[in-house]
């Protein structure tokens, strides 16, 4: 997936060609998604894994292949053009993360320190 | 001596300050990488709202009661499938090959058709079996996260049939193939949120 700098006579003057990638990237991305997708789909079925390395198994494949789905499909790479395009993706990443884990912390606590309702009924009695 | 004919190493050497405006095509794309990272963050509140409930069943049906694997494998390859085909109607697009681009373009959507076919199967057959989003917050928030996906894809269906309108009666013009290149970027961001649904929804099921 070599960075063209070629233009198109009907692209706007001097524009270097975002890159578009080629055929055969596509191609690899599709083949390491088909097989991290499988390798998901066995690991969630099979008991040949200790049960709780199961989640962080699923976890890793899933960030693998999204992060095979950037690289080849959305052809997020380090070239100059593309490094806004990374600093934006950094940033969603660190509010994705910081939404979900968040929510899901707090929402721990909040389970494990409140008391349920059928005990809190049986106080009011 | 116009841009277009610098060689990459050249262009590296022109001071940043000096190479003028980004070129429309490095604006467009990146604007539209904006709105899907803010995409994306609906989908992570979503996919938090899903990971508290989760185990919240109120007595219903569980995931595990209720999924099956083999059908989500389907619809995981479709939309695999349909995302690799979007690739190859983009190639054909950036090449003016007007009959290849239209040949992947419609088998894009009919794989998306498909997809969106399935889900709403799913839902149908759930929601006749009582497990409708009404019977827990953890069927709420399945709904609520899953549905949201479907819609999304029903969207990017809607849009590449106006693509499809829009090279037919316009041509490969400048302001179409940007619109081309966006579609793609949305079509391929789609099938990114679909593994963080299959990975924490269904094959995550408790």
């Amino acid at each position: 997936m070599a960075e063209s700098i070629e233009t198109t006579e009907d692209q706007e003057a001097g524009a270097p060609r975002v890159a578009g990638g080629s055929w055969q990237g596509y191609l690899i991305g599709l083949v390491f998604a088909i097989i991290l997708t499988l390798a998901s789909f066995w690991v969630a079925g099979t008991d040949m894994i200790w049960g709780p390395g199961v989640p962080i198994l699923l976890a890793v494949l899933a960030i693998a292949q999204m992060g095979v789905h950037l690289v080849f499909f959305l052809h997020i790479s380090s070239a100059p053009d593309s490094l806004n395009n990374i600093l934006a993706l950094a940033f969603g990443v660190f509010v994705v993360a910081l939404v979900v884990f968040g929510s899901m912390i707090i929402m721990a606590n909040l389970n494990a320190n409140m008391m349920s309702m059928p005990e809190l009924m049986n106080m009011q009695r | 001596m116009s841009a277009s004919s610098l060689t990459h190493s050249e262009v590296r050497e022109i001071p940043l300050s000096e190479r003028g405006p980004a070129p429309r095509n490095v604006v467009v794309s990146f604007g539209f990488w904006l709105f899907l990272l803010s995409d994306i963050v609906i989908f992570a509140a979503l996919f938090a709202a899903f990971a508290v409930l989760s185990h919240e069943t109120a007595g219903g049906p569980s995931g595990d009661d209720l999924f099956d694997r083999s059908r989500v494998l389907l619809e995981t390859a479709i939309l695999l499938a349909s995302s690799f085909t979007c690739g190859l109607m983009s190639l054909a697009v950036e090449q003016r090959k007007l009959i290849p681009a239209a040949s992947w373009g419609a088998v894009t959507f009919l794989l998306g058709a498909t997809f969106v076919g399935m889900e709403l199967s799913e839902f149908h057959g759930m929601i006749e079996s009582g497990a409708g989003p009404d019977r827990s917050a953890f069927l709420s928030a399945f709904f609520t996260l899953v549905g949201t996906h479907g819609l999304h894809v029903s969207a990017g269906l809607f849009w590449l049939l106006v693509m499809f309108a829009q090279v037919l009666t316009l041509g490969f013009r400048p302001m179409v193939l940007r619109r081309l290149r966006c579609f793609s970027l949305f079509w391929h961001a789609l099938d990114i949120v679909w593994i963080g649904v299959f990975t924490i929804v269904y094959l995550g099921a408790h």
